[in-house]
């Protein structure tokens, strides 16, 4: 049943949420460290895991796909309820930094793709 | 007549809004192909047209209008990180040893260098506040990172729109500049369209590029790039979280 896999979904994401909050009051940081990061990793683990034990139905999964599929249209309706008037002031530093990281990373491709090269063949130099 | 849809609509909220979210997609989908030839993807479209609606509103964006108050529910931070973490089930741990050594080590230095370098941005730019200047630096890994750096961390919400407008300017310059810098940076084999992925991250300007580059790479791209945000997610209102409080004090 889709539930099954909605409830497990649920269950990641309450407990990633806790251990979050828990590391924020630990180390006296008020706020969530990291809970999106740990129920992601909690799902990916409990995935492999019932996959194994042959646990994972079909129609389990399809109840996480489905509010996985969700997470475009979600970020859309979260863009249309922000702050942006306040935000417009910013909006080079937006640009900037957008602009600057990305060009930034294309030139590391380069570099970081000369790890491990002998292993494919026929790679032309950059 | 005006009054009883009125009243329909605003307390039918969430619904009403998945009606509006529906037509968004489809109308950006529509111009992505219609009029930039999928060149820039819909998905970034979407989002810059909700951070447009937005305008009409104030302080919580559209949602201000009651009637369209069922978008703060659709957008708000339960079902974002809800939706968000469900996308961990497309990323198999096995799928990370096929990347290998430079897939990994991709991931690692393209999430930290765009977390500190746009940290450095916002910093330069006349940023002071630690959360601030972290919520920018997640914008820059991608627009899922920023607001979900930035609720975890209490910062205002026009910081979060600074750092989803950050993470649509890379989708953009990603989707645009990749076909024309390709050649330069020898990505035109599978081992570096993975090394791309990792460092890019973003997944619609990643698959949207290396599709315009050369369609064959895309598969090899997504595989690190599908790592990318949940390693985000949990590193930077964590351990660069830290940094950038240690550095400050």
């Amino acid at each position: 049943m889709k539930i099954y896999g909605v409830a497990l979904l649920a269950l990641c994401f309450l407990v990633g949420k806790v251990l979050g909050n828990f590391l924020g009051v630990l180390i006296d940081i008020d706020g969530d460290i990291g809970g999106v990061g740990f129920a992601m990793i909690l799902l990916i683990l409990s995935n492999s895991y019932m996959k194994k034990k042959g646990w994972m139905q079909p129609e389990t999964s399809y109840g996480i796909l489905f509010w996985s599929s969700m997470y475009i249209p979600i970020i859309v309706a979260m863009a249309a309820t922000l702050n942006v008037k306040a935000a417009i002031s910013g909006g080079w530093v937006a640009v900037l930094a957008g602009a600057i990281v990305t060009l930034g990373a294309f030139f590391l491709v380069p570099l970081i793709a000369q790890i491990g090269r002998d292993k494919t063949t026929k790679t032309p130099g950059p | 007549m005006i009054e009883i849809l009125k009243d329909i609509l605003t307390k039918n909220g969430l619904l009403f809004a998945f009606l509006l979210v529906g037509l968004i997609m489809l109308f950006a989908f529509w111009i992505s192909k219609g009029l930039t030839n999928k060149r820039i993807p819909g998905v970034a479209i979407a989002i810059v047209i909700g951070l447009g609606l937005a305008f009409l509103g104030d302080k919580k964006g559209i949602s201000d209008i009651p009637i369209f108050a069922g978008m703060a529910l659709l957008g708000g931070a339960m079902l974002r990180d809800f939706a968000v973490v469900a996308t961990a089930m497309g990323a198999d741990m096995n799928e990370i040893k096929h990347a290998g050594l430079a897939g990994t080590v991709s991931l690692l230095v393209g999430v930290s260098f765009s977390f500190f370098l746009g940290a450095f941005i916002a910093f330069a730019m006349g940023y002071t506040d630690p959360k601030s200047i972290a919520t920018i630096g997640a914008g820059a890994c991608t627009y899922i990172v920023g607001p979900i750096t930035g609720t975890a961390l209490g910062v205002p919400s026009d910081i979060i729109a600074i750092s989803v407008a950050a993470g649509v300017v890379k989708t953009i310059v990603a989707t645009i500049g990749t076909p024309l810098i390709a050649k330069t940076i020898g990505l035109d084999n599978p081992h570096s369209a993975v090394v791309f992925g990792g460092l890019i991250g973003t997944t619609s300007g990643v698959t949207a590029g290396l599709a315009a580059t050369d369609p064959k790479l895309v598969p090899y791209g997504a595989l690190t790039a599908t790592f990318y945000t949940g390693l985000g997610c949990l590193l930077c209102p964590s351990i660069f979280y830290f940094i950038i409080l240690f550095i400050a004090r």
